[in-house]
């Protein structure tokens, strides 16, 4: 960990270099290790230390963007004159009219010590755990356990500094009998949360629960959907329509209804920031605070994230949602969390006649953006549900489904909630289960 | 940096490591985005750093750092003996490489047109041109031309005497154009030459002009614009389809590439990635495809998005059968896996992403070898049909068995001829049925190496980019259209 104080003085550094009207610095320190499992043992044990330092010099209304991971005083003056040559073969951007002026940012606390300082040894323990009892249980373990510490700072020659320092710890398995699978996952700021037996136990039983799966046929059918899968399921409505910049593009299913109902009432989904129960970050790449928006409240329309860019476009002030410039895809929804229902999950399944427990999904592919259409598998625990009770495990199936459509029939919510780290999305999520009905898979699987 | 990897391997085997490789890595990307008419992004991007992977009590550590200093050099090293030992810890037996491999040698991309050197103002002109030329027709929402720009330098080291230094250098670019209407909730969208933003070769600034992205333009607009109004595809449950090359590559990438990764095959993939239907009972004799399909990992064709002289384990880059006249014969491999399934040296297949991250087994140019049929005999052999072209979604199961794909565009092929625009057109079958059913590959005339720059897979994820020589091939009985 560099620390505050050392990343103060970077961005000091690169502001004495920086000759450009405005300057912007993001400093991105990173301290990860992970273990990986296959086969009950480990075959891959990784660690990296890493930190990038990201200019963007603004010289009227041209724009350079240069980044380096070498801290070399040499390093970040060459880093500055790149981003300034840049900005010099740049156009007029006619959009762009300040980098933002400071705005006081909530200190979260998100940095747990005991994750920062976790050892090769202590995942080797955890792992351990794991594969033991998949033995025990005549099944095959595979996996992965990482620890993580980051700092993240942004800062502006404007007088912006804003500094986070955050830890999580995310563990996952798999476990394997020879026809089936089980699946589990855990995510907390504290990698000493972490309950390995609870782990192993949910996998496992689930993996000896799925051995000889049957074929399904395809169809439309009500869908007990663990947290793993909704998980998936926000993950396409931050993507595809709780962006002002798809909104604005006509391509968001979310354009044009603002306070009309687009999902079932008992539904209310916010973006926040400074969650403690997510892995908060209070500011954007833009060092702008970071405001709770809610995207629907009982089923309705309420609002979407913008950055700096997109805002202005509306008249309106950016909800500190900004990702690091120079930025293509727009604002993002990085801290997205499901109110839970009032169902216990364990009675989610009296709930159904006749439908599918579904564990997870994988290879999820939006198909068409407006209607939320996704394509993808079911895996690792697939079962039919009769008159209320778990009856047979179930090859995997292919869906094509519109996710809300799904959204708007909805059954029941659990009561319970699990956080996810999305690693390819550096984003969290808070999801609860669901029982859906009327959910279209559209092909089965050998 | 010699002296950096004469360090990190002294430090490796007196700390007690059987042994030992370390990798310099210096990657520079350069990135120009224009959108509707704004030039929205340039950027230039440096990383540099080392990776030092060990073997120590039989299991393997890896550790790396940014900082390429001596000082540095020892804690990495010192870290990822401990990391090795730690893993001894939950160990079924000693890894294995097999016999030593020494190579001490150069390689370097062959450009034309260095990249890096070309200015940014003809770049921006070029794209702006494209740009202009999309925006210029009626109906069209949104606008995108970028180009993307890799060089890695990378110094390979291993403690049984390899030395290898390579530069590789890779050009990408493309446009798309996206048209919409709110009143019927329709988003199109059009993409020149491949989809997800770009194609890519490693080859100079001459693969860009190559692509004549200007005077595409006009045609790819037009196109996502006509597709607003074009009819929905039909559903069938069995018809021929024709895919257009880059589409055949990225179902060549997904239901061929993915599941030849020994890796997967052995379970090393199973809590992510996923596994494999091709298990090695199966290799020399399982029919993969019909006759026709002759396919080829081949890490040596020229541009080739997997193209490089050697593997980040040192090896040199192969040419590798994988289907033979639709007999599945080929796994990609590694040292380790290759030793473990008695295959004798590894194909070269191991490869990291940058120098944050170890290797894995990753595709190189996964190739459908060219058939015999001209593009238009084909259409013209085609009583009644879909020629589908341009990925526009994609999915497939853990096993690389159950897959669905989308395309952007599509004719309905009626009496050898194209007859009508086709939106939204998906097909979905399981792999090996779905080869079983290819009847013609087109000729080399048609055939042309794709880039994939965005293959996902790793703890922690990894990108790498592939390569996938195709030309149109016609399948029969394929199940066609999902969307309603």
């Amino acid at each position: 960990m560099l620390g505050e104080n050392k990343i103060r003085e970077i961005t000091q550094q690169v502001f004495a270099f920086s000759k450009a009207d405005q300057t912007e610095v993001i400093v991105r320190a990173t301290e990860s290790a992970l273990t990986r499992f296959a086969n009950s043992v480990i075959h891959q044990n990784v660690a990296e230390t890493d930190t990038e330092v990201r200019v963007r010099v603004v010289y009227g209304k041209k724009i350079g963007v240069a980044s380096s991971n070498d801290l070399s005083p040499d390093a970040l003056k060459r880093t500055v004159e790149t981003a300034r040559a840049i900005a010099q073969l740049q156009r007029d951007d006619p959009e762009f009219q300040s980098l933002p002026l400071p705005q006081p940012v909530r200190h979260v606390e998100a940095f747990v010590e005991a994750t920062a300082r976790y050892t090769p040894e202590q995942r080797a323990q955890v792992v351990g755990v794991l594969c033991r009892k998949a033995k025990a249980q005549n099944v095959v373990a595979a996996g992965a356990f990482s620890t993580t510490a980051t700092e993240i700072a942004v800062a502006n020659s404007l007088g912006v500094f804003a500094y986070h320092p955050g830890t999580y710890a995310d563990i996952n398995t798999v476990m394997m009998t020879e026809t089936g699978s089980g699946y589990a996952s855990f995510t907390h700021q504290d990698a000493r949360a972490v309950n390995v037996e609870a782990l192993a136990d949910e996998a496992i039983t689930k993996a000896l629960r799925a051995s000889n799966p049957v074929t399904c046929a395809p169809g439309e059918y009500t869908v007990l959907l663990e947290e793993y899968a909704v998980f998936d399921m926000l993950n396409f409505f931050a993507m595809l329509g709780w962006s002002a910049q798809a909104v604005q593009e006509d391509r968001s299913f979310m354009k044009g209804k603002l306070g009309e109902q687009v999902m079932d009432a008992r539904i209310t989904i916010w973006d926040d920031g400074c969650a403690p129960e997510a892995i908060p970050l209070p500011f954007d790449f833009e060092g702008v605070p970071k405001q709770k928006v809610t995207f629907i409240e009982n089923g309705i329309a309420r609002g979407v994230v913008y950055d700096t860019v997109t805002a202005q476009r509306e008249g309106k002030a950016s909800t500190g949602h900004s990702l690091p410039a120079p930025n293509t895809m727009g604002p993002y929804a990085m801290n997205v969390l499901m109110a839970p229902g009032d169902t216990p999950k364990s009675e989610l399944l009296k709930t159904i006649e006749r439908g599918i427990w579904v564990t997870r999904f994988w290879y999820t592919r939006p198909v068409h953006p407006m209607k939320v259409l996704v394509t993808g598998m079911t895996r690792d625990g697939t079962f039919l549900i009769e008159n209320g009770e778990v009856t047979q495990p179930l090859k995997n199936l292919r869906f094509t489904t519109s996710y809300l459509d799904a959204f708007n029939h909805v059954r029941a919510i659990s009561r319970e909630t699990r956080l996810f780290y999305n690693d390819w999305g550096g984003a969290s999520r808070v999801a609860p289960a669901m029982v859906v009905d009327g959910f279209r898979f559209t092909g089965a699987t050998q | 940096m010699k002296d950096i990897t004469a360090r990190a391997l002294n430090v490796a085997q007196v700390r007690g490591a059987s042994y030992a490789d370390v990798r310099v890595v210096a990657r520079d990307t350069q990135r120009v985005a224009v959108k509707n008419g704004k030039v929205e992004a340039i950027q230039q991007d440096e990383t540099q750093g080392l990776g030092v992977r060990v073997l120590v009590n039989g299991a393997w550590g890896f550790a790396a750092s940014a900082r390429l200093e001596m000082r540095e050099v020892e804690t990495v090293v010192t870290q990822a003996i401990a990391i090795a030992k730690a893993s001894a810890l939950v160990k079924a037996r000693d890894v294995e490489l097999g016999d030593p491999i020494v190579n001490k040698e150069a390689y370097a991309t062959p450009v034309k047109i260095n990249p890096f050197l070309v200015p940014m103002n003809a770049k921006i002109d070029l794209l702006l041109r494209a740009d202009e030329a999309m925006r210029r027709v009626v109906g069209v929402k949104v606008t995108r031309a970028e180009m993307a720009f890799v060089r890695e330098n990378k110094l390979f080291a291993s403690t049984e005497g390899s030395l290898i230094n390579q530069e590789i250098i890779e050009s990408g670019c493309g446009i798309v154009a996206l048209a919409t209407d709110l009143r019927t909730g329709e988003v199109q969208v059009r993409s020149y030459p491949n989809s997800v933003g770009r194609h890519q070769q490693t080859r100079g600034y001459e693969f860009i002009l190559e692509q004549k992205l200007d005077e595409n333009a006009p045609r790819v607009a037009e196109e996502a614009v006509a597709l607003l109004t074009a009819d929905q595809c039909p559903s069938y449950d069995a018809t021929t389809i024709i895919l257009d090359s880059s589409q055949l590559a990225l179902q060549i990438h997904e239901s061929c590439g993915h599941p030849i990764e020994l890796d997967r095959v052995l379970g090393s993939e199973a809590a992510y990635a996923g596994t494999s239907f091709l298990t090695p009972e199966k290799l020399g004799r399982f029919r993969y495809g019909s006759e026709v399909v002759n396919i080829v990992a081949d890490a040596t064709v020229p541009g080739g998005l997997g193209t490089f002289g050697f593997d980040d384990e040192g090896v040199p880059a192969q040419r590798t059968e994988i289907v033979r006249n639709g007999i599945f014969v080929g796994y990609l491999t590694s040292r380790e896996t290759a030793r473990q399934l008695g295959l004798g040296q590894s194909n070269g297949t191991m490869r990291a992403d940058g120098w944050a991250r170890p290797p894995i087994i990753r595709m190189t140019n996964i190739n459908l070898l060219p058939g015999t049929w001209d593009v238009n005999d084909l259409i013209a052999d085609t009583d009644d049909g879909i020629w589908m072209e341009t990925n526009r979604s994609w999915s497939i199961d853990d096993k690389r068995l159950n897959f669905q794909f989308g395309t952007e565009l599509a004719w309905e092929i009626k009496g050898g001829k194209k007859t009508r625009m086709l939106k939204n057109a998906t097909y979905t079958g399981i792999t090996p049925e779905f080869w079983q059913s290819c009847d013609a590959v087109c000729n080399e005339k048609a055939w042309v190496v794709w880039g994939t720059p965005n293959c996902g897979k790793g703890q922690p994820p990894q990108v790498a980019h592939t390569g996938h020589g195709a030309a149109p091939a016609r399948f029969r009985r394929v199940r066609v259209g999902v969307i309603r």
